[in-house]
Formats: structure tokens, C-alpha cells, sequence
């Protein structure tokens, strides 16, 4: 047996060329079939009518509340669903291959726990409410979660290890702090309004939400797909990286304030999603393997088309009720973590 | 203190020298690991580090490959300080090759080897014709080309070093810095290793523990112990008995036959404890 290890992937650089328009096919199809479903009675027909209207086609024919369910409130949230998800398994990615873990998520850096910490603050307690809202505390308290992590982790040696170390203990601090909020100032519907953003949730999603965290998320793909091959060179580790060529103390800075930009404003409007950047990431490299100038396109797809589909999903699952988002990403994330963590010691036996 | 080069060695100041170290020093905090070494490579040749565990090879190799800032002195390559040239720029033409490298992603060795060519174009930039090119001829010389499909984390210790330095060819070094190349390698893989390594032609600068192997395949040795040059010259002069009782506290013989030098080992010498480094300063 010559060839024990050879399994058939990655796929070929033609095949994939060609399906990356299928790709966002699929992306836009998962998009629209979202706004079809929903609690109230309007189908495929009437959404895509809608569609055709605000795209300067004739009229729907709907009433302008029936219209305005489809437009201001289904598309978009099916639309805010693919950005994060794209941003989310988009940060994983680069997470993953600079801090050379394979269980580094967006939330490594303590960003969404300090955004819990912003959000319950500005909700429960009062402070600066009227002047920057939930979404606004979140993204403060997400900035200074991170600004600790950095600091911390380089005032103690800057190495990676040390970052995540960094980024665990703010994770502790800040969950501390939200649950010592919560249970001081906090009345019974107070809680469960935060519980439900920090379980993550899209259900405010409008517009505003969409172009805010659209384009953040677009500008951080951009960098990221940038430094593919930066990334790849991290992949025997940081002095390696050094021998390829790569300022390392600078990239890593700017690669991490950049995921850590797209993280807080992703978490500050959805809440804390979990397990798409730690799931996605992994997914996207068993299809087209390790290099991050395709990686990076085929993880921010994947992420995309996934979210959309389970945040479809966990409206419809307990109807009229919605599950919180996040808790549906677990609930598909879980077992899709212990098949990758199998994977994994198949390979390494 | 400076403990000049001896015999063989060229002196850092001429012109010409492919690396060199001139009083370099490396502390961390306030102990001395490297302590003022100055070494000069001339273009071609193969330098070998020998020297007993903690002596300073590995920092050494890391201050000459421009790793690590100096605490003193300067590293120039072809009379260039490293510490002012750019990481790419050193990269292009400096290579270096671990003694293990490990991965948490699932590389192909093709990726792997791909690597060497990330320093030649933009990280944007995709594989180039040209860059395929390189890396498949880098591949065939180190006798990697029938592994390209397999995933790095499946081959053996002696396949993972061949296909990291394909890695360190598909950048196109003029100089190549390996750390303890053959370790984990059976004697078979060692010798072919160091076989390539020879047949690559860039100018090398290797830590070796084995004193037959540095004596086989290189053409100056520099013997370090607790961070400071402690003799350097060709291997027929420097290795000795008096030179690895010293340094390696072994007593040994040094055989001197047409087939080259043998070195055997006879007894650890005790009752004389090891030298260790002190605060940089060397104490018995």
C-alpha cells in the first residue's frame, strides 16, 4: 500500500470554479425560500411578487402591511441571517489558521461575553440607554472585551497560546459580570427580553441592521481574502510564518482587530450565535481543503447558505414560537462538532 | 567577551561571506543562551553547529535566520544587517527547516511544499504556472514527487523532512538553515537527508548532534558549549578527543581512515559534573 493516506479531496480547481456560481445560486434560492415561510399565510408567489416590485416590476397586488411583512420584516432577516453567517464562519476561519487552534471561534477573544456584559448593562441597568441603545452597548462592550484580551495577551507574551488564555479569562470575567447584572437588576420580563438576544436571535433584523453589518462583513472578507496567502503561512506556525516571509506581530494585530471588528458588530446585532464559527470552518476545509484562497470564499458561502437555513428553520420547529437562533445552531452544531472531532482522531490513529 | 573563530573560519569583517554573525548575544531576561558568537559562512559551503543540548544551536540558528532581535551584535546576510531587511526579503533568500514541524490543519504535502512559494508573489496573488513549476521540481529533488496527494500528518518522520525541505527549495534559497535535520530519523534516512541537503547546493548552515555525520558531510564545524564558540575549523581538525571530552564530558576515539573520520564512543566521563550555563556565566 503506497498510498495509505490519499483520500479524495480537496476537489479540482476546475470543478471548483465552476460551481462558485452555483454556490451563490443556492445562497439566493436559500434567501428567497426564507421569505416564504413564516406565521403568516403568503407563499412563494406572493414573496416573489413583492420582489419584483421593489425591484421595479409591476405591482404585487398585496395590502402594504402584507407587502411590508415580506419586505420589512422576512427578507430582511434571511438576508442579516447569510451576512453573519458569512462573517461568522468567515472569522473562524481566520481564527482557526492564526491562533493555530482548531477549536478557536469568533468568541475566543472574550467578544461576545463583553458584548453580553454592554447589552445587559444599557438594558437592565440604564446606563447610556437613551443615547446608544442595546446594539450600541453590545459593540462597546465587545470593543473593551477585546482591547483587555490584546492587552492581556501581550503584556504576557504575545505568543498565541497567550491570546487564547487571554481571551478565556475575559470570556469568565465578563459572564460573571452579566450574571451579576442580571440577577441585581433585573425584573423577570427584563431577563427573558436580554436572555433571548444572548441566546442570539435575528428577530429585530430591518434593513439598517442589514447595511451596517453587510458591509463590515464585506470589507472584512475583502481583508481576509487579501491575505490568503499570509494565512496559509501560518500553518506550521508563527515562525515558520516568519520564514515565509510574514511580518507576524503585524498581520496577526491586524487580522485579529479585523475579526474582531466583524464579530462585534455581528454579535451586537444578533446576539451570541455559536458553533457557525467553529463548525463552518472545518466543514469548508473538508471540501476544498487547507488554502485560504479558496477557503475563505467557500467558508463565507457555507456560513451564509447554513445560517439562512437554521434560522429558517428555527422559526418554523416550535410555530408559533421561535427558538433563539443560537440555540438552533447548537442544537445542529453539537453533532456536527463530535463527527469533525471523530474525523479527527480517525486520521490521527 | 568575544571568543574569536578559530581555525578555518574566515574572519566576520571580510567581504563575501553568504551569513554571518558578528558578537552576536542572546539573553533572555538576564541569562545569556548565545554569548557573542561570531561566525562567517562563505558562499557554498556546508557549516555544521555541533554541541551538547542547551549549548545554543537552536538560538543560534533562530538569530541567523533573523527570528529573534539580538540582544548584541549583528547577523548580515551577504553583508546586509538582517534586522533591517524586510521579512520577505529574507525570506526569498533564506530558507529554514525545523527539527519537526507540526500542524493542527490537514495539509497535502502539495500544499506543503506550495508554501516555499508564498514568499515570490502577493498573498492575494494566486499559483502561478511558474510557482507550480518550482514547487514540482523542488519536490523531485528531494524525492517527494510520488508523495504530493498524501496528507501531510500520514508520512513518516524521514518523509516529513524530505517535504519540508522541498518546502525550503521552492523558495530558492541561497542559504538554507537546518536544526537537527536527521533527528527521529533512522540511519538510512539520516544519510539520504544529508545526501540531498549536500546536492541542494545552497549554502548551508545545519545543527547536528552526530559527530560521524558532521565529520561525513561537512566542510567547517563550529562547536558550541554554554552559548559561546568553543573551537570551529574543518571536521578532521576540530573533532578530537580532547575537543568531545571537553565539551561532550565522553571520552572517545577519533579514527582517522581513508573512508573519512570515525568517531567512537568509549564512556560518559563522571566524577567531572557537567558545565551548565549560570546567569551567562560558565561554572562547574
Amino acid at each position: 500500500m503506497a498510498h495509505v493516506g490519499t483520500r479524495p479531496t480537496p476537489v479540482g480547481r476546475p470543478v471548483l470554479t465552476a460551481l462558485a456560481p452555483v454556490a451563490l445560486a443556492v445562497l439566493v434560492l436559500s434567501v428567497a425560500v426564507a421569505t416564504t415561510v413564516g406565521p403568516s399565510d403568503l407563499g412563494a408567489r406572493d414573496a416573489l411578487a413583492v420582489m419584483l416590485e421593489r425591484l421595479g416590476g409591476p405591482d404585487s397586488g398585496l395590502s402594504d402591511l402584507r407587502e411590508g411583512i415580506i419586505w420589512e420584516l422576512r427578507l430582511p432577516r434571511a438576508v442579516l441571517a447569510a451576512v453573519c453567517g458569512a462573517g461568522l464562519a468567515l472569522c473562524g476561519v481566520v481564527l482557526q489558521s492564526l491562533l493555530r487552534n482548531p477549536l478557536a471561534d469568533p468568541f475566543v477573544l472574550g467578544v461576545s461575553s463583553g458584548a453580553s456584559t454592554g447589552a445587559v448593562l444599557v438594558v437592565l441597568t440604564g446606563v447610556g440607554a437613551g443615547a446608544i441603545g442595546l446594539a450600541g452597548g453590545a459593540f462597546v462592550g465587545a470593543v473593551v472585551a477585546f482591547g483587555l484580551v490584546l492587552l492581556l495577551g501581550f503584556v504576557t507574551g504575545g505568543t498565541t497560546d497567550r491570546v487564547i488564555l487571554a481571551g478565556v479569562a475575559a470570556t469568565q470575567l465578563f459572564s460573571a459580570l452579566t450574571s451579576f447584572i442580571v440577577f441585581t437588576a433585573a425584573d423577570a420580563e427584563q431577563t427573558r427580553g436580554v436572555l433571548f438576544w444572548l441566546l442570539g436571535s435575528l428577530s429585530t433584523a430591518s434593513w439598517n441592521d442589514v447595511v451596517v453589518c453587510g458591509s463590515v462583513v464585506l470589507l472584512g472578507t475583502a481583508v481576509c481574502w487579501a491575505a490568503a496567502g499570509t494565512l496559509d503561512a501560518f500553518t506550521f506556525g508563527q515562525d515558520a510564518a516568519a520564514t515565509l516571509g510574514v511580518s507576524v506581530v503585524k498581520v496577526r494585530l491586524l487580522l485579529l482587530v479585523v475579526t474582531a471588528l466583524m464579530t462585534a458588530v455581528i454579535v451586537s446585532t444578533s446576539g451570541a450565535i455559536g458553533f457557525v464559527g467553529l463548525v463552518l470552518p472545518h466543514a469548508a476545509r473538508a471540501i476544498v481543503g487547507v488554502r485560504h484562497r479558496l477557503l475563505v470564499p467557500t467558508a463565507t458561502v457555507l456560513g451564509a447558505i447554513f445560517l439562512v437555513w437554521v434560522e429558517m428553520g428555527s422559526r418554523v420547529v416550535i410555530a408559533p414560537q421561535e427558538l433563539p437562533v443560537g440555540v438552533a445552531t447548537a442544537l445542529v452544531g453539537v453533532p456536527a462538532f463530535v463527527l469533525i472531532m471523530l474525523r479527527q482522531r480517525r486520521r490521527s490513529a | 567577551m568575544s571568543t574569536p573563530t578559530e581555525v578555518g573560519m574566515s574572519t566576520p569583517t571580510e567581504v563575501g561571506m553568504s551569513i554571518e554573525s558578528d558578537r552576536v548575544s542572546w539573553a533572555v531576561r538576564d541569562r545569556l543562551i548565545v554569548d557573542a558568537v561570531s561566525v562567517a559562512v562563505r558562499p557554498g559551503s556546508t557549516v555544521g553547529l555541533l554541541g551538547p543540548n542547551g549549548s545554543g544551536k537552536s538560538s543560534l540558528l533562530r538569530l541567523l535566520a533573523g527570528l529573534r532581535p539580538t540582544s548584541s551584535g549583528v547577523v548580515r546576510l551577504d553583508g546586509a544587517d538582517v534586522s533591517g531587511m524586510s521579512r520577505r526579503d529574507v525570506a526569498r533568500r533564506l530558507a529554514v527547516v525545523d527539527q519537526e514541524s507540526t500542524t493542527d490543519s490537514d495539509p497535502s504535502v502539495r500544499d506543503v511544499i506550495g508554501l516555499g512559494r508564498l514568499p515570490h508573489r502577493a498573498p492575494w496573488a494566486p499559483e502561478s504556472a511558474c510557482d507550480r513549476d518550482i514547487a514540482r521540481m523542488a519536490a523531485a529533488t528531494m524525492r517527494t514527487e510520488h508523495l504530493l496527494d498524501r496528507r501531510y500528518a500520514t508520512l513518516s518522520g524521514g518523509e516529513r523532512q524530505r517535504v519540508q525541505l522541498a518546502r525550503a527549495l521552492a523558495q530558492e534559497p541561497t542559504e538554507l538553515l537546518l536544526d537537527e535535520p536527521t533527528n527521529h530519523l533512522d540511519v538510512r534516512h539520516q544519510l539520504e537527508l544529508l545526501e540531498l541537503v549536500r546536492a541542494a547546493s545552497a549554502t548551508t548552515v545545519m545543527a547536528l548532534h552526530d559527530l560521524n555525520l558532521a565529520a561525513a558531510y561537512c566542510d567547517e564545524v563550529v562547536v558550541l558549549r554554554a552559548g559561546r564558540v568553543q573551537v570551529a575549523g574543518p571536521p578532521e581538525i576540530v573533532i578530537r578527543p580532547e575537543m568531545i571530552a571537553e565539551v561532550y564530558g565522553v571520552e572517545a576515539e577519533v579514527e582517522h581512515t581513508p573512508s573519512g573520520l570515525h568517531v567512537r564512543y568509549l564512556r560518559a566521563l563522571t566524577g567531572r559534573p557537567e558545565a551548565t550555563i549560570e546567569g551567562g556565566r560558565m561554572t562547574r
